[in-house]
């Protein structure tokens, strides 16, 4: 059990601390939110995607995001603030909140479904084939096909 | 000329009208066997020339419009809000795709124009024709009723007629959008010629796959078109839109996307019923959903439904999609319930590990990357219904959701070609498999010392680099497996003939165009993954640059040499003019010259991207604007690695499609052109065949 524990957990708290500990580079955290922010001008754009010459909101929305990175606001904290002033379509995506959750786990649950479901059916399907009786082959064709299958490698 | 077009699209519907009541009468008489005032056969004849008259008539009228927007005539609404007299020439042809009215009359030329090449090609398979026929001119029907009443391109604007129009959309002033709409429109309207022989197929109990056969060119043919299309579109906002990247996970773009997803999955699960019997229903189900997904994506686009950057096409005119969308799933539904007996299957999955059960995981994948792209485009509306409020679904949630189907897909694309019909021996496996797995491995750990961290997913929260390494290891898995099929015939027929290696793979190409063509599309396909995992290493830089000022960004150093403004009829620009060096070693490489563009027609502005592309990365760099206090040049520059793989991968594919369009040469006159006997040897014809 001891031994099983520093497998497990010693890799698993390497991996949290260094999760946790993250990048504090100012200029990543800036292009990371900001590819989590939509531009605020209707061009359903990313926030740092928008190309809208002369556009009303990326500037004003890029300031405050600097602003609020500067300050030390968490990032989760910036993203609410972004939700509270311009509404919940400014997320680029979806949080993982209430009926959004479904927005993220119903893909891939269903492909997951799929996949089992293709597994149990062939599953299914092996099991009630019945064996073939052995039919005789004439010579000359097993010849054929052994020469092809040893020169092809197929 | 805008009566002469009016005229000529009322024409085209009531022959279509005419081609749907008489094919459909002629082919009911010919089901029932009972007798007529004319013979059936007759009647479907008639019917199958209004049809190709149509054609004609559709044609009159487009013709119509571009003349409208090569003569400046602004009595016609639609050439006032879609041109200008300063246009230039090849514009004012895009005219006739680049509003909602004229997309729709293409749509309709061009259905009519496929239906014109079936109906003339009817001696392929009489009676089958006669259904593709009448399912075709029932789907003209919608479309003539579009342009011929609530989106008629030749209304006339009330009053005097302005002098000049309000020209062109900047963003399709590109020469990409005189090609990029009809061929993506060739793509999707072309589904239809395979969803008609199927649903024909389907309703007079087709005995075989032959329609199968009829239908492959067809469909690779479209296929192929769509492809073309939504890279031509990719490249366009690429070069256009200047945000540095040529993927947004618009509405629009995903419309495009799912049909080119389960028209994929088709292509490949089609082989599983002409070679064994299987999955008859299911391949069925995949043209009909193609095809209802072309007119899905052209519904949530143009009704407003979902917002979209292309708004320019949104109107009122979505209820007829939904209608026409509800009928045609009832027809299809109907059709499939009576007569489901038909396409039971001859076999069954033998064993996962096989050709058959690669093709049914690469068809789960496609279907499950379609339903991602479906399941996203839809979320905000659901959510309003839902919640109250609608949300986002962009960029991070597809890269999320999305990214690890496809490595999955490029997964399944490597070992699928390698495992045998029915089932797969641990011989075969272990010899087919080591090599590729090897130069996997190799790959994955060459590129750690090279920067490609995959651990950053864990350190950072970023998934880029860790979804890179491994599509870069799996490209090499699959680049050898590939390679290896391609040597591993060539030798046989290398041992056999004599020739050198290269003319070995070309014969061998030659023998099995399907089999070895499909493989340069995988290869494509590779090619373009690789092309996309270089997103996950762009940098970008913005500076305002004052003369001969630097910006640094990867290996190049950029320098404003000038910036300045001109003008012409058509538009004013600023622009600048910057030299691009070698960081290292100062040597001058090149010179960019983005520009901010103001249209004098349309009164918008638009950027244009200057790019230097080589094949580890592009330089693409934008005028952001003039910085107000100075005046100078506000440069965004990206560095985007890979990207120029992603087209080659493209025109690899296209050749790729057009050698499996290419019909087979015969084993027998491959062995007359290289003296050897008729007979050919065993090994020689299982060459070009095994495996297909």
């Amino acid at each position: 059990m001891a031994r099983l524990a520093r497998f497990i957990l010693l890799p698993l708290l390497v991996v949290v601390g260094m999760v946790t500990l993250g990048s504090a580079d100012t200029e990543a955290r800036f292009d990371r939110l900001g590819h989590k922010l939509m531009c605020a001008c209707g061009c359903s754009q990313v926030l740092l995607s928008c190309d809208h010459v002369g556009c009303p909101n990326l500037a004003q929305e890029t300031q405050e995001l600097r602003a609020a990175i500067a300050n030390g606001t968490g990032d989760n904290a910036i993203l609410s603030a972004f939700q509270a002033e311009y509404g919940p379509t400014v997320l680029a995506a979806p949080w993982l909140t209430k009926f959004n959750i479904v927005a993220w786990i119903v893909p891939p649950a269903l492909l997951l479904i799929g996949f089992a479901g293709t597994f149990l059916l062939v599953r299914k399907w092996r099991l009630r084939s019945v064996p073939m009786p052995d039919v005789p082959e004439d010579t000359h064709s097993r010849e054929i096909r052994d020469r092809i299958r040893r020169e092809t490698e197929i | 000329m805008p009566a002469f077009g009016s005229f000529s699209l009322l024409v085209a519907l009531v022959l279509s009208a005419y081609c749907l009541l008489a094919g459909g009468v002629a082919l009911r008489l010919l089901a029932t066997g009972r007798t007529a005032a004319i013979a059936p056969e007759r009647l479907a004849e008639t019917a199958r020339r209004a049809g190709i008259a149509s054609f004609l008539a559709t044609s009159c009228a487009a013709f119509a419009l571009v003349w409208a927007a090569f003569t400046n005539d602004f009595s016609v609404a639609y050439i006032l809000q879609h041109s200008n007299r300063a246009l230039p020439t090849p514009y004012k042809f895009a005219a006739l795709w680049s509003g909602q009215e004229g997309s729709l009359l293409l749509w309709a030329w061009l259905l009519t124009g496929y239906g014109f090449v079936l109906r003339v090609r009817h001696k392929v398979d009489v009676s089958l024709t006669a259904y593709a026929s009448t399912i075709l001119a029932g789907i003209q029907v919608f479309f003539l009723l579009l342009v011929n009443f609530p989106a008629t391109p030749f209304s006339l604007v009330t009053g005097a007629v302005p002098p000049d129009g309000n020209g062109l959309n900047p963003l399709l002033q590109y020469p990409e959008m005189v090609i990029h709409p009809p061929m993506l429109y060739l793509g999707y309207v072309g589904f239809a010629v395979p969803f008609a022989f199927a649903l024909g197929a389907l309703m007079m109990r087709y005995p075989g796959e032959k329609w199968i056969h009829i239908t492959r060119r067809w469909t690779m043919v479209t296929w192929l078109f769509l492809t073309v299309g939504i890279f031509l579109g990719m490249h366009w906002a690429y070069n256009v839109l200047g945000w540095g990247g040529y993927w947004g996970w618009d509405p629009v773009e995903n419309a495009s996307l799912m049909p080119w997803l389960t028209g994929t999955a088709f292509l490949h699960s089609v082989m599983m019923q002409e070679k064994r019997g299987m999955m008859k229903s299911w391949n069925v189900w995949l043209i009909f959903s193609t095809f209802l997904l072309a007119i899905l994506g052209t519904l949530l686009t143009r009704s407003g439904l979902v917002s979209s950057v292309h708004a320019f096409a949104q109107s009122a005119i979505g209820t007829w999609f939904w209608v026409f969308l509800v009928i045609v799933l009832g027809v299809c539904t109907f059709t499939y319930i009576l007569q489901r007996d038909h396409l039971r299957t001859e076999h069954h999955l033998e064993s996962l590990v096989s050709r058959e059960s690669s093709f049914a995981f690469n068809n789960l994948i496609l279907l499950a990357a379609c339903f991602t792209i479906l399941w996203g485009t839809l979320f905000p509306v659901l959510s309003e219904y839902v919640q109250g409020y609608r949300v986002t679904v962009s960029a991070p949630w597809y890269n999320r959701i999305g990214v690890p189907v496809g490595v999955l897909l490029l997964f399944v694309t490597g070992i699928g070609p390698l495992l045998a019909w029915r089932s797969t021996s641990m011989r075969s496996i272990r010899r087919n498999f080591v090599i590729p797995g090897i130069a996997a491995l190799v790959v994955a750990i060459a590129l750690i010392p090279l920067g490609v961290h995959p651990w950053t997913i864990f350190t950072t929260g970023e998934q880029g680099a860790f979804y890179a390494w491994i599509t870069f290891a799996l490209a090499a898995f699959v680049i050898v497996a590939i390679f290896a099929e391609f040597f591993r015939g060539a030798r046989v027929i290398q041992k056999h003939t004599g020739q050198n290696l290269f003319l070995s793979v070309i014969q061998l190409t030659r023998r099995n165009t399907r089999r070895y063509g499909g493989y340069l599309v995988h290869f494509g396909v590779v090619l373009i993954f690789i092309g996309f995992a270089g997103q996950a290493f762009n940098q970008s830089k913005e500076m305002t640059m004052n003369y001969k000022q630097s910006m640094f960004i990867g290996p190049y150093r950029i320098e404003c040499e000038d910036f300045s403004q001109d003008s012409n009829a058509n538009y004013d620009t600023t622009f600048a003019l910057l030299n691009v060096y070698d960081r290292n070693s100062g040597k001058k490489i090149t010179s960019l010259s983005p520009e901010l563009r103001f249209y004098t027609a349309s009164q918008q502005p638009q950027t244009m991207v200057a790019n230097y592309s080589t094949p580890a990365w592009d330089l693409y760099v934008i005028f952001a604007g003039s910085d107000p206090a100075t005046r100078q040049p506000v440069v965004k520059a990206f560095l985007n690695p890979l990207v120029m793989w992603i087209w080659i991968g493209l025109v690899l594919t296209i050749f790729g499609t057009v050698i499996a369009l290419v019909p087979n040469l015969s084993a027998a006159l491959a062995a007359q052109r290289t003296r050897l006997p008729a007979a050919a040897p065993a090994d020689l014809v299982a060459a070009g065949k095994a495996g297909d």
